[in-house]
């Protein structure tokens, strides 16, 4: 780095936390809003049971099981992007890690809520503990998500120690006493030395082989709640890695995403620069044509022997009930995002719409194959129908609310960078280029671009 | 009191689970573990249970004949194995446990298809229940247990005949229904936010009595077997079951999901024998071979006029 490159990384990193705009102030209204509304909307739910939805007999799962999978999908970046980018040593990460892992764990709270706004009996939640049966998929997805949650955390939180000592070192008696208080107990004694180094790199090291393999997990076990039924849409052997893949492309985009609103709203500039944004471009763009490809394979192998019951899907899938919103969902949640391969498509604002485009197309991708597969009839009787009622909309935006939310709180009490690392990935980078001389260290972009100097 | 033997068995496996939790102090994730075990052990146990009941347990079977089956048109009625039904069980309003489907035969003709739950041998709502709510009963009868289920409806996308229905809202119960000492085999009072389904009338076979359904059907359709005595009856006259069965082409629904359902259609109105009448959810269409040949039937007999 530059002399005056490590202060500023400081002060831009560190300032969002002591200065408040207006902006501010008022996002935050508004998503407590969003989360208010989806509080009241449940207690509504709470008195009038499950009736107060949309959901009857026929279609038993609306939209709270499409949220629940698409929370989980977008959970799937912070494993992905930091853990894979940490193992392979690839420095250009150092900047983004703490944004890809905080978007996991947001993501992962909303996932878990999910279901549980979903039981018909949510008074009786402990029996989940108390009978719980390992046969049942449920009680999957009730094992892994919470071990991903916690591994994610944890995860996120070895990596904030560091940071945690130099906001304790550097707002001490600036802050207010309970911050001061925070700071210090989430340092838990960091000073830099070198055993602690060496314990953090040990302990982190273990998390991020752990995270990847139950990321993984996650999605597949999500994916089995529907994969172990009979149901055409469902009945598919392809479906674990399928939403694996999925979930990554989803994934990716929301990070990219919100990467691009911290970068605008926080002046994050010289941090997140061109090249991020063209590797995980690249990196959406691979998941996005392996996503297709799974597609295709699911798709077609269904269309082509067309057996009864999936005939009757795809028909109105493709051509009948649901193509309003298979066609938009595909061509541009699916294919227009591939785009981002090329250069213009990667101007700010365009990027910023694809991704969004990209998650839109994969939240209607949840809801078709939650919602039509149930209302297929499985005897003669008619198409199930379903609308989701305003209690339902409401707790979707707030779990959308709650995700922005959580995220925005705790950018207002941690950096959004990575301090230490990008400190270190400097020093990385200054051993290489000149042992000894400090005066000579690269400029200030070698902390992403790497201390290999090539792209 | 031996009608509540079965739910008895599981409290028994219950105690067992919570002072083995106990003592060992699991940790709450390892939970979902223990009650699965202790089931196996509980249920392997149970059928050797040393009483030597195992060889004369009855293993309960419905046979449901659709030559006599008519929907209940001729009589100008709602189908009364619904109404019977209803009746029986208090069923909540706007559910119907056994339900009566018009079914569309090759040919054109149609005919009616009375579905109750299939007490499958390999139930699949059985499988996906987080809880162990939901369960098979050793008669072979699928019930549930009101008290513990969470409501989370995995076992109505599980299901693959759209048996299961829900209580979205606080049924209407009969009056006293809350003083009613609940069971499993006769869910009254029926409680928000659980499944519902047919249990093949556990409370009235297990004293000598046929389904509601059985007993309501006024063409005697409705056949109440028993596979370990094989023997089955609606009311009117008793049948050799396997005989029955075999002499009548029986068939099953959707039979090649091998959830083995323990009810058997006897095929009537020209349905295929053997075939799964709703392979196609649709009715079967021959017709559209038809409609090609009246297609060239009319092509034919326009070219015919054409020449004239
Ligand atoms: S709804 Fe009840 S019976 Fe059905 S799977 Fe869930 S807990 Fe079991
Ligand atoms: S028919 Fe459905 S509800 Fe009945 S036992 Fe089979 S899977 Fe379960």
């Amino acid at each position: 780095m530059e002399p005056g490159a490590e202060q500023r990384l400081e002060e831009v990193a560190l300032r969002p936390l002591t200065h408040t705009s207006r902006g501010w102030y008022l996002w935050l209204g508004l998503l407590l809003l969003l989360t208010g509304g989806g509080f009241w909307a449940y207690s509504t739910q709470l008195q009038r049971g499950l009736a107060a939805t949309g959901m009857r007999d026929t279609v038993v799962w609306g939209l709270y099981i499409s949220n629940f999978v698409f929370f989980s999908g977008v959970s799937m970046a912070g494993t992905f992007v930091s853990a894979i980018l940490r193992i392979t040593g690839a420095e250009w990460r150092r900047p983004l890690t703490r944004v890809a892992e905080l978007t996991t764990v947001s993501a992962l709270l909303m996932t878990a809520l999910m279901p549980a706004v979903d039981m018909g009996r949510p008074d009786r939640l402990l029996n989940l503990l108390k009978y719980g049966r390992l046969e049942s998929p449920l009680i999957w997805d009730i094992l892994v998500i919470p071990t991903y949650l916690t591994a994610s955390a944890i995860y996120l939180y070895l990596f904030l120690i560091p940071d945690a000592a130099v906001l304790r070192d550097r707002l001490k008696g600036k802050a207010s006493w309970l911050r001061q208080r925070l700071y210090s107990m989430v340092a838990v004694g960091w000073h830099g030395r070198p055993e602690q180094r060496r314990r953090l790199e040990i302990g982190g090291g273990v998390m991020m082989l752990l995270v990847i393999p139950i990321g993984v997990a996650t999605h597949s076990v999500v994916s089995w709640i529907f994969g172990m039924t009979y149901r055409a849409g469902w009945n598919s052997t392809i479906f674990a890695p399928y939403f694996a893949v999925g979930a990554l492309y989803s994934g990716m985009a929301m990070l990219i995403t919100i990467m691009i609103v911290f970068r605008r709203v926080y002046h994050l500039e010289e941090y997140f620069t061109e090249k991020h944004f063209r590797y995980l471009s690249y990196m959406l763009v691979a998941f996005g044509v392996i996503y297709l490809y799974f597609s295709i394979a699911e798709y077609l192998t269904v269309s082509y022997k067309l057996e009864g019951g999936e005939k009757l899907l795809l028909t109105e899938l493709f051509f009948g009930r649901y193509s309003y919103l298979v066609w938009p969902g595909f061509l541009l949640g699916q294919i227009l995002p591939l785009l981002v391969a090329l250069r213009w498509a990667r101007a700010l604002p365009i990027l910023f719409t694809l991704t969004i485009l990209v998650n839109a197309g994969m939240w209607i991708k949840r809801y078709i194959i939650v919602v039509p597969t149930l209302a297929n009839p499985l005897m003669p009787y008619e198409w199930g129908v379903y609308t989701p009622t305003w209690v339902e909309l409401a707790i979707t935006a707030a779990s959308f609310g709650g995700f922005a939310l959580i995220i925005t709180l705790f950018a207002k009490l941690f950096p959004i960078i990575s301090v230490w690392e990008m400190t270190e990935g400097a020093e990385i980078a200054a051993a290489k280029e000149e042992p000894g001389s400090a005066a000579a260290r690269p400029a200030t972009l070698a902390a992403q671009s790497g201390g290999h100097g090539n792209d | 009191m031996d009608r509540q033997e079965n739910y008895r068995k599981w409290q028994v496996s219950r105690r067992r689970l919570l002072k083995l939790a106990g003592v060992a102090g699991v940790a709450a994730v390892a939970a979902p573990l223990l009650p699965t075990l202790l089931t196996k052990i509980g249920g392997a146990s149970a059928e050797s249970d040393g009483t030597g009941k195992k060889a004369s347990r009855r293993q309960w079977a419905m046979v449901i004949d659709l030559r006599k089956c008519e929907g209940c048109v001729t009589k100008d009625q709602a189908p009364q194995c619904i109404e019977g039904c209803n009746k029986e069980h208090f069923v909540p309003q706007g559910q119907e446990w056994i339900r009566v489907f018009e079914m569309e035969g090759a040919g054109g003709h149609s005919y009616f298809l009375p579905r109750p739950c299939m007490q499958c041998e390999n139930p699949p709502c059985v499988k996906v229940c987080p809880v162990g709510a939901t369960y098979r009963t050793q008669e072979g009868i699928v019930l549930v247990n009101h008290e513990r289920c969470i409501g989370c409806r995995m076992c109505m996308a599980a299901c693959p005949y759209g048996v299961r229905v829900f209580n979205w809202d606080q049924p209407e119960n009969p009056p006293g229904a809350t003083f009613a000492s609940y069971s499993p085999e006769f869910p009254i009072p029926h409680r928000r936010g659980t499944v519902e389904k047919c249990m093949l009338c556990a409370h009235r076979v297990k004293d000598g009595k046929i389904p509601a359904c059985a007993e309501a059907c006024p063409m005697y359709a409705i056949y109440l077997g028993d596979l370990t005595e094989d023997v089955a009856t609606n009311g009117k006259e008793v049948v050799k079951l396997s005989r029955f069965l075999a002499d009548t082409n029986a068939f099953r629904l959707k039979e090649e999901l091998g959830t083995r359902p323990r009810v058997w259609y006897i095929p009537g109105h020209g349905q295929e024998s053997g075939h799964t009448v709703d392979a196609e959810h649709q009715p079967i269409k021959t017709a559209r071979s038809w409609q090609e040949m009246e297609a060239t039937d009319k092509k034919a007999s326009a070219e015919d006029h054409g020449g004239h």
